[in-house]
């Protein structure tokens, strides 16, 4: 796996304050598990993402750590409350130095 | 007279034995399926881990995952908890143990007060048909947990390539 892949986050760009809002994280990866051998009977090495981390105006909100029980492209669906303006940042971290952000910007009303 | 007849007797009954002996392997290979319990005792071991000496209570956790899936690689795994998620009660992380899987766990989420709702969906892999079991921790300290059972025809996680 790469340094780095294909991520994408949805989230609505307006709410009402104090709204739960549900935000979709994406990421390309192929999550290989570790278990897993060649024909020739060559161990394939882990390479995971190992951690999620979510930041609303430089907050932590949500976090989460990844094993390989998680299928290839991980998604991951949580909710948050629209607090502020601002911007929401999703943070993916993995082995071998990969390392994915995504920003998205929300206005609060 | 009498050696020859015990000659002819043991010979049918080792083979009666021999072939009943296969008939209740072959009934075993039918029932193993179901119980799945080479890798239960890891999944105890990693609850264990993350409860330390605290009791568990059952409820409040709902974990949905389909019954039956064709394809273990990707099922779709929901979990809610019921808290009221104020800044004095809410759910601080929900570990997700398979009973089945090579490793136990297959992830922990963290919320805090501004989660709004302790939900998260996610997709994940199962080896077998087996038990996953879901173990919340809430910020007073209780563990609380949940578990859905499902049938798996193909799985993850071990195949060549």
């Amino acid at each position: 796996m790469s340094k780095t892949s294909r991520t994408g986050i949805t989230a609505p760009a307006n709410a009402k304050k104090d709204a739960i809002i549900e935000i979709r994280a994406i990421a390309q990866h192929d999550m290989e598990t570790g278990f897993r051998y060649t024909e020739d009977g060559k161990r394939i090495p882990r390479d995971i993402i190992r951690l999620f981390t979510c930041r609303y105006n430089d907050e932590e909100v949500f976090k989460a750590d990844f094993y390989p029980g998680i299928g290839a492209n991980p998604l991951i669906i949580f909710t948050t409350i629209a607090v502020a303006s601002g911007t929401i940042e999703c943070k993916w971290t993995g082995d071998d130095g990969y390392e994915a952000v995504n920003q998205v910007k929300i206005t609060v009303s | 007279m009498t050696v020859l007849k015990v000659n002819s007797i043991t010979p049918n009954l080792t083979r009666r034995l021999y072939l009943s002996a296969l008939g209740i392997l072959g009934l075993s290979s039918w029932l193993t399926p179901f119980s799945a319990g080479a890798k239960q005792p890891e999944a105890m071991e990693a609850i264990a881990k993350i409860v330390g000496s605290n009791a568990i209570q059952n409820g409040r956790v709902k974990l949905v995952i389909p019954p039956l899936v064709e394809s273990g690689n990707l099922v779709v795994l929901k979990v809610a908890i019921e808290s009221p998620m104020t800044s004095t009660d809410y759910v601080k992380a929900v570990h997700i143990i398979s009973e089945a899987n090579p490793l136990p766990n297959i992830f922990t989420a963290y919320f805090t007060p501004r989660s709004g709702r302790a939900e998260v969906t996610t997709r994940v892999r199962l080896a077998d048909s087996q038990r996953v079991w879901a173990i919340a921790q809430m910020s007073d300290g209780g563990y609380w947990q949940g578990y859905a059972d499902t049938l798996v025809t193909l799985s993850a996680c071990t195949e060549m390539i």
